[in-house]
């Protein structure tokens, strides 16, 4: 046994970090395991055929890929435990390549596992209350939440146990285990949005009415893939205790007239749009008024119970000024760099949120290794409770750093190639895993990542163009999120070669747009081109204060879109 | 029998590991080098049928013909980048898949 036994209990100084499982929780998962481990043996044994093994599979995490299959893990919320973490790796190393990519839903996805290894993938995640349920099949997928949830300092609320509750209701739902199309929710409790609650199924804003009661802004029929909408909002206060209730109402109206003639017309957001946001809010209402709520009764001694799993963490009292902090940053240009776009403001004096970029330079967006992910958990041990975030811009988050602590972090993040200081700028690219691993994508996406990242490379240039969103999806699926890209780029297949649709605009906040094309497809050789064109021509016109998004906005689609076009061509390539 | 427009082969996945073998001429390979290849209709519908088979009989996972080009050495390579990118791993990750144990294979 080792200090980073997985199998070893928190550390005793550990704060309340995450919803610990029950009893019962423990027996749900087991007996999962158990079914699909039988499921397993009776496909290998030639009892179950292909047809019939897929939707088993399916509703346990389980693809088939390109080259091999694929486990998508749920890490609810994003909130993981450095225990978990390591376990994370510990799989990572045994069962799979050594690494593991985080996802844009806030999940982990080992690309390599043999199917025969799978229920022991799965046992192993039991051994520390983790699973891979839902996070595939026409269900209720993971919840997620705002990376920052609890310790962000424009909070109104902690949505974490909000998400838990919806978790627990949500979890093998018999009657929304079929639904029409997968269904994606997302739940935010600060002012400023990092969920990107307007491009989900549905997503719930916590707010305070004028009584100051806490609530939620409810917002539903938001989506990217291949008709992307922007949310619209369904009721603008409701009272938590009806959450349950109205989301059931919801939901039983999408899987009753939702469409399942079609399945690019299946999700939610077509439901709304075809039927319109009036005729939709009065059908929900009609069957919330109709329905027994008692099942869904709220029960606030529950809700505290969870909430309690979210408490404060046992932070030190300290000055918010850490002299600490002050020093490193004018010792060390390159901490101080890191410090400038990497660390967030903290709740809590004295202390901060550090963003560990999961985007080297050149390297594959989301991917980390079992070394880097056994780091993370000991940099979380270390320096901040235990805690680890998994962030949709596919970063790690570390929730709780004292100040005095940062540059010390810093250092052992950059021993092990995890200290880049890019967070939020044009390298810190959101990229699925495109056409180098997935079975439905027509085009790559991340050496489109790289080598824009590679062309961005110095960093100093990267601070000067400053916050730029650059999303990428390998097929119009949109996992990649490229609708709500400021700068955005979808990968298709034109006449047998790969090519890439630039789009501009894209917002995935609560000002949420989705970006406009900004001409025909280019080539994969391309694209760094076309992307510094629309740099340079915002860095030349820019006002002060003013990130990429504000100045397209300011200036419009079409002089940006003249700006792209190469020297000596009309822009009819682009 | 009609020609077809290029030779064909079949791939599928292997149901118990999940990688990209080969229908070969005894059974399926995991070296693409070892395909059997069909140069006609009523050859490539032999393939396919056989494949099938193998399909319903829970050895392998999706079987499809593939459209390849035959090399001077008598390789099959696939046309489209699709398979191609099957045939060796992922192109950002040259030290997995197909690729990498074709380079263990020629080390040793």
């Amino acid at each position: 046994m080792t200090a980073h036994d997985p199998t070893l209990p928190p550390r005793p100084n550990s704060a309340p970090i995450g919803y610990a499982y029950d009893e019962y929780d423990r027996a749900f998962v087991r007996e999962r395991v158990a079914e699909f481990r039988g499921q397993v043996e009776r496909r290998l044994a030639g009892a179950l055929t292909e047809d019939e093994f897929r939707p088993f599979r399916l509703m346990n995490g389980l693809y088939l890929q390109l080259h091999a299959y694929m486990l998508r893990v749920a890490i609810p919320y994003g909130t993981l435990t450095s225990r978990q973490m390591r376990q994370l790796a510990h799989i990572a190393d045994t069962w799979d390549k050594g690494y593991g990519h985080f996802t844009t839903r806030q999940n982990l996805q080992f690309n390599w596992p043999r199917l025969v290894d799978v229920p022991d993938i799965l046992e192993a995640l039991a051994d520390v209350d983790m699973h891979a349920i839902q996070t595939s099949g026409n269900c209720i997928r993971n919840v997620t939440a705002d990376h920052f949830a609890g310790v962000a300092a424009d909070e109104i609320e902690d949505p974490r146990p909000t998400a838990e509750f919806l978790r627990q209701w949500s979890s093998a739902h018999a009657e929304f285990s079929f639904l029409p199309r997968k269904f994606k929710i997302a739940v935010t409790g600060a002012e400023h949005d990092r969920a990107a609650v307007k491009v989900h199924d549905i997503g719930l804003r916590v707010v305070k009415n004028a009584a100051g009661d806490i609530g939620y802004e409810v917002i539903v029929g938001g989506g990217l893939g291949r008709t992307p909408f922007i949310g619209k909002l369904l009721r603008e206060f409701l009272p938590r205790a009806e959450l349950l209730a109205y989301l059931e109402a919801i939901l039983r109206v999408y899987n009753r007239f939702g469409r399942r003639d079609n399945k690019y017309k299946a999700r939610i957001k077509i439901l709304v749009h075809e039927t319109g946001l009036d005729e939709l809010r009065a059908q929900v209402e009609a069957e919330f008024a109709a329905m027994d709520r008692a099942p869904f009764a709220y029960d606030s001694e529950e809700f505290a119970r969870v909430a309690a799993f979210f408490g404060t963490a046992p932070y030190d009292e300290l000055p918010e000024r850490s002299e600490a902090f002050e020093k490193a940053k004018a010792d060390d240009a390159a901490f101080a760099a890191f410090a400038a776009v990497n660390v967030a403001p903290h709740r809590a004096s004295g202390y901060a949120i550090v963003t560990v970029s999961l985007k080297p330079i050149g390297g594959i967006p989301g991917d980390a290794t079992a070394a880097q992910m056994r780091a993370l958990a000991d940099a979380a041990d270390a320096y901040g409770f235990g805690e680890l975030r998994v962030s949709h811009e596919q970063n790690i988050i570390l929730p709780h750093v004292r100040k005095d602590d940062l540059h010390a972090l810093w250092r052992d993040l950059d021993a092990v190639g995890l200290a880049t200081a890019n967070a939020g700028l044009i390298s810190d690219i959101i990229s699925c895993p495109g056409l180098d691993y997935c079975a439905l994508a027509t085009a790559r996406s991340i050496p489109i990542a790289q080598a824009i990242s590679k062309r961005f490379a110095d960093l100093e240039r990267q601070r000067r163009i400053g916050q730029l969103g650059v999303k990428i999806s390998g097929c119009i699926n949109a996992c990649g999120h490229h609708h709500v890209g400021a700068i955005g780029i979808l990968g298709l297949e034109k006449k047998g070669v790969e090519s890439y649709q630039v789009t501009l605009g894209g917002d995935p906040t609560l000002d949420a747009s989705i970006g406009e094309l900004i001409g025909p497809g280019v080539s994969a050789e391309e694209v760094p081109d076309v992307i510094e064109n629309l740099v340079e021509f915002y860095l030349a016109e820019r006002c002060e204060g003013e990130r990429f998004i504000d100045t397209v906005r300011r200036l419009g689609h079409k002089r940006f879109k003249e700006s792209a076009r190469r020297e000596g061509e009309d822009g009819s390539g682009i | 029998m009609a020609a077809l427009r290029h030779p064909q082969i079949v791939i599928a996945s292997d149901l118990a590991q999940g990688d990209v073998v080969v229908l070969g001429a005894a059974g399926w390979e995991r070296d693409h080098l070892r395909a059997k290849i069909a140069y006609d209709g009523e050859a490539a519908a032999a393939l396919k049928a056989a494949a099938d088979a193998e399909v319903a009989a829970n050895r392998v996972v999706d079987a499809y013909l593939v459209d390849v080009a035959i090399a001077a050495d008598g390789a099959p390579t696939p046309l489209h980048f699709r398979e191609q990118f099957r045939f060796a791993g992922p192109s950002v990750r040259p030290d997995l898949g197909k690729q990498a144990e074709r380079r263990e294979g020629d080390g040793r």
